[in-house]
């Protein structure tokens, strides 16, 4: 059992093409710690040293992980957890 | 109105927005319904086709005049329900309300469906509504014709 990620089409090109990848952990900063051993480059597109990126979503099952602890948001084995581009922009 | 201002770079590729005339309508009326705020959501389609079929208005989270940005959750449940459906976003709109139908800066910066046709809409004009398509790759903003399909 892992923690399964799916990754948005923006960014396989750090997983070789895979929509979902798998990963352990206990916190999902432990989990994209974890991703960057065998996807290098993922990590620093969702996390800045701010904490997540400001327009990377990021859900633990189907709930946004900024209404739940963050990147200390605990995870576990069976969960799945969905990473996907905010859409924004504007006139401004 | 003129092409894109501020020298942004401009790359014809041959590519081309092809959408049926309901769903040109919807976008248009949403945009209308929404001014001054800005309008944005989705035409989803199976993937891999290109081709629009369902419109999907979406929650500007943000409310304003000058910036949108989909409802998070809102977002997650239309993304689901496009995977089960084996659907993609096709075209991802949103509107102006006082600038012209030109990706902004902004807009550049957080593209991020590289496979999307974005649609831009200003309704700056109260009649004349200015629709028109872009790829945006990697910072680069290529516009395209748009066919409407009767």
């Amino acid at each position: 059992m892992a923690i399964e990620v799916r990754i948005p089409t923006i960014l396989r090109t750090y997983t070789d093409g895979a929509k979902q990848v798998e990963g352990t952990g206990s916190t999902l900063a432990e989990l994209f710690t974890d991703l960057e051993q065998r996807h290098g480059g993922l990590q620093a597109r969702l996390i800045d040293q701010g904490g997540l990126r400001r327009f990377v979503n990021v859900y633990l099952n189907d709930e946004d992980v900024r209404f739940l602890a963050g990147l200390e948001t605990p995870v576990k084995d069976g969960d799945t957890v969905t990473v996907l581009p905010a859409v924004a922009g504007g006139a401004r | 109105m003129g092409g894109p201002g501020g020298g942004l770079g401009w790359v014809v590729s041959g590519i081309m927005l092809r959408i049926p005339r309901e769903l040109y309508d919807k976008i248009v009326a949403h945009a209308r319904q929404d001014h001054p705020d800005e309008a944005c959501g989705v035409l989803a389609g199976p993937a891999g086709t290109d081709r629009p079929e369902r419109f999907i208005a979406m929650t500007n989270a943000e409310r304003s005049p000058t910036f949108y940005r989909f409802d998070s959750a809102e977002q997650f449940r239309v993304w689901q329900d496009m995977d089960d459906k084996g659907e993609e976003p096709v075209v991802i709109y949103h509107s102006h309300t006082a600038t012209e139908a030109y990706p902004s800066r902004t807009d550049i910066s957080y593209a991020s469906e590289p496979g999307a046709h974005y649609v831009l809409v200003s309704t700056r004009d109260s009649e004349a509504t200015e629709f028109r398509s872009y790829r945006i790759l990697d910072g680069v903003v290529s516009e395209e014709p748009v066919t409407v399909a009767e």
